[in-house]
C-alpha cells in the first residue's frame, strides 16, 4: 500500500489546470501544422496561422488559450494499492480547481441552478471527475478543460444493430455539418461505439484524450477513423467554418461490446483548442 | 487580401461596402454581450426600461472574457458561439443595433433583419482569446456587473481583425466558403 496525501493531489490538480490553459500541446501543435500545409483555402491558412501566434501568445504569457477555460473535466486513473491520506480525494481534487483557476487569472464558467437561476459559482467549481481503479499503486491525474461552444454540439444515439457503420457514418457526418462553425473547428471528434448510453459517451470523451492522429491499434476501428475523417473533410467547412480542406483534425473511436439489441454511438466533438494535461503520482 | 480598416460604430456608407468574406479591422468602441446579458436586455425591451446603453448604431461583440491580470485591460477575449444569441438578435436590431461579432453561422431570422435594417455581422476568430485581446485597449462595465464573466462591458479596440460573415446583399461567408471547398463523398 502506497501512501498519497490529498494535499499533493490538490497542487498537482491546480498546476495542471493552470498548464493545460496556458499550453497548447505539442501532438495538436503539429497536427494543426500539417493541416495548414494541406490547406487550400487562403483564408483557412490565415486562421491557422493566428492559432499558432494565439498559442505563443498564451505560453509565452501565461494566458489563457481560449476565454473560455472551459469546464475542469479531471480523469483519476487510481492504483489499487494506492492510500490517500489527510483529507477527501474528491475535496482535494476541487480545491485544486479553485486555486488553479484562481490564481491562473482563468475564467470561472460554472452556473449552479442550471434551468433557473444560473448563478456562476466564482471559482469554477464544482469539477466534473471521472473515476477509474487500475493495477498498481500509482495515481494518474488528467486535467481537461472542456469548452462550451463545442460541447454544445455533442450527441448520443442508439442506433439499431443493423444500421451498421454506415448508420454510425452517417450521424457524425450530419453531426459535424449541422454543428458548421459552431465548434471551432478543426475539430478533434471523439466516438463511443457500444456499451450502454453513458458508457458510450464517456468512451467519447476519453477518446478526446488520445495523442491527436494516432490511430486506434485495432485495425479495423482505424479504418473506421480513417474514413470518416476523409468524409468530414469533404464537407468544406474548414477552419472556424470560413470554408476549407481542414474541418476535422482526427477521428479517435474506441469501441466496447454492447447487447444484441443495441447499437450505442457517442459523438463529443473537441475544438482546435485541445487542452489537457496529465500528471503521476 | 486588401484589409479594410473600419470604425465602430459603423457608419452605413462603410456597411454597404462590406461583403461577406472580406477582412477587416476594427477601431473604437464595441459593447460586450453573451447570453445572460442579451435575456436582460429583451427582458427591459418587453418591459419598456431605457437600455443600459443606447443601442443605436453601436457594436455587440459576443463574449465573456477570462479575468484580467494586473496590468491588463482585459485577459483573454475571444468569441462566443452567435447562434445562441439569434432568438434576442432580431429584436436589438430592431432597436439600433447595427453590427454584430461572434462566431458560427446565424439564423435564417438573423440574416433577414441584417437585410432588413442594414446591419452587419462579422465572425472573428474562435479559440484566438490571447491573441485578440491584444487589440482591446480598455474594459470597462457598464452593467449587471453581477453577472461576473457575462456582465455588459464597453471597449476600445484598436484594429481588431474580423471577417465579414453576413452582409445586407444576403451574402454569407459559412455557406460561400463550404460550397467552394465541398467535394463529393
Amino acid at each position: 500500500m502506497r501512501e498519497i496525501k490529498a494535499s499533493s493531489i490538490f497542487q498537482a490538480v491546480a498546476q495542471l489546470c493552470q498548464q493545460a490553459n496556458f499550453e497548447l500541446g505539442e501532438d495538436v501543435i503539429a497536427a494543426l501544422k500539417r493541416a495548414q500545409q494541406a490547406e487550400e483555402s487562403p483564408l483557412g491558412r490565415e486562421v491557422l496561422s493566428q492559432l499558432f501566434k494565439n498559442a505563443r501568445i498564451a505560453k509565452q504569457e501565461r494566458l489563457p488559450l481560449c476565454q473560455d477555460c472551459g469546464t475542469a473535466v479531471v480523469f483519476l486513473e487510481i492504483g489499487q494499492d494506492v492510500h490517500i491520506t489527510g483529507g477527501d480525494l474528491y475535496d482535494a481534487v476541487a480545491e485544486g480547481v479553485r486555486q488553479g483557476y484562481t490564481e491562473g487569472y482563468l475564467r470561472n464558467s460554472i452556473v449552479s441552478q442550471p434551468f433557473s437561476a444560473r448563478v456562476n459559482t466564482n471559482d469554477n467549481t464544482p469539477p466534473v471527475i471521472h473515476t477509474e481503479i487500475v493495477p498498481g499503486d500509482q495515481l494518474k491525474i488528467t486535467v481537461m478543460p472542456k469548452g462550451g461552444g463545442a460541447e454544445n454540439m455533442t450527441r448520443l444515439a442508439i442506433l439499431k444493430p443493423g444500421e451498421g457503420q454506415k448508420g454510425i457514418i452517417d450521424l457524425v457526418i450530419t453531426t459535424v455539418d449541422e454543428a458548421g462553425g459552431k465548434p471551432c473547428p478543426p475539430l478533434i471528434v471523439g466516438l463511443g461505439i457500444g456499451g450502454t448510453a453513458e458508457a458510450a459517451m464517456l468512451l467519447a470523451k476519453k477518446a478526446l484524450l488520445r495523442p491527436v492522429a494516432k490511430p486506434n491499434p485495432d485495425p479495423e476501428t482505424a479504418e473506421l477513423e480513417a474514413e470518416i475523417l476523409a468524409r468530414i473533410n469533404n464537407l468544406g467547412i474548414g477552419p472556424l467554418g470560413f470554408g476549407g480542406r481542414t474541418t476535422a483534425l482526427a477521428v479517435h473511436a474506441e469501441v466496447m461490446p454492447t447487447h444484441i439489441a443495441s447499437l450505442p454511438v457517442a459523438i463529443n466533438l473537441q475544438c482546435h483548442s485541445a487542452r489537457y494535461k496529465e500528471a503521476i503520482l | 487580401m486588401k484589409i479594410m480598416h473600419i470604425t465602430s460604430p459603423i457608419e452605413s456608407e462603410t456597411i454597404e461596402e462590406l461583403t461577406a468574406g472580406a477582412q477587416v479591422l476594427i477601431s473604437g468602441i464595441i459593447y460586450v454581450a453573451r447570453d445572460a446579458a442579451h435575456q436582460r436586455l429583451i427582458q427591459a425591451l418587453d418591459k419598456e426600461e431605457k437600455l443600459p446603453f443606447d443601442p443605436n448604431g453601436q457594436t455587440i461583440y459576443y463574449m465573456g472574457p477570462s479575468p484580467a491580470k494586473p496590468g491588463q485591460a482585459i485577459g483573454s477575449a475571444g468569441p462566443t458561439t452567435s447562434s445562441r444569441m439569434d432568438i434576442y438578435t432580431p429584436r436589438l436590431i430592431a432597436a439600433g443595433i447595427k453590427a454584430m461579432i461572434g462566431k458560427g453561422n446565424r439564423s435564417p431570422a438573423v440574416k433577414e433583419a441584417i437585410k432588413k435594417y442594414k446591419a452587419i455581422y462579422f465572425a472573428a476568430i474562435g479559440g484566438a482569446g490571447a491573441l485578440l485581446a491584444k487589440s482591446i485597449k480598455q474594459a470597462e462595465v457598464i452593467a449587471y456587473e453581477d453577472l461576473g464573466t457575462e456582465a455588459i462591458l464597453r471597449l476600445k479596440v484598436d484594429n481588431f481583425p474580423a471577417i465579414v460573415a453576413n452582409d445586407i446583399y444576403g451574402g454569407d461567408l459559412f455557406e460561400q466558403g463550404k460550397a467552394k471547398y465541398q467535394r463529393s463523398g
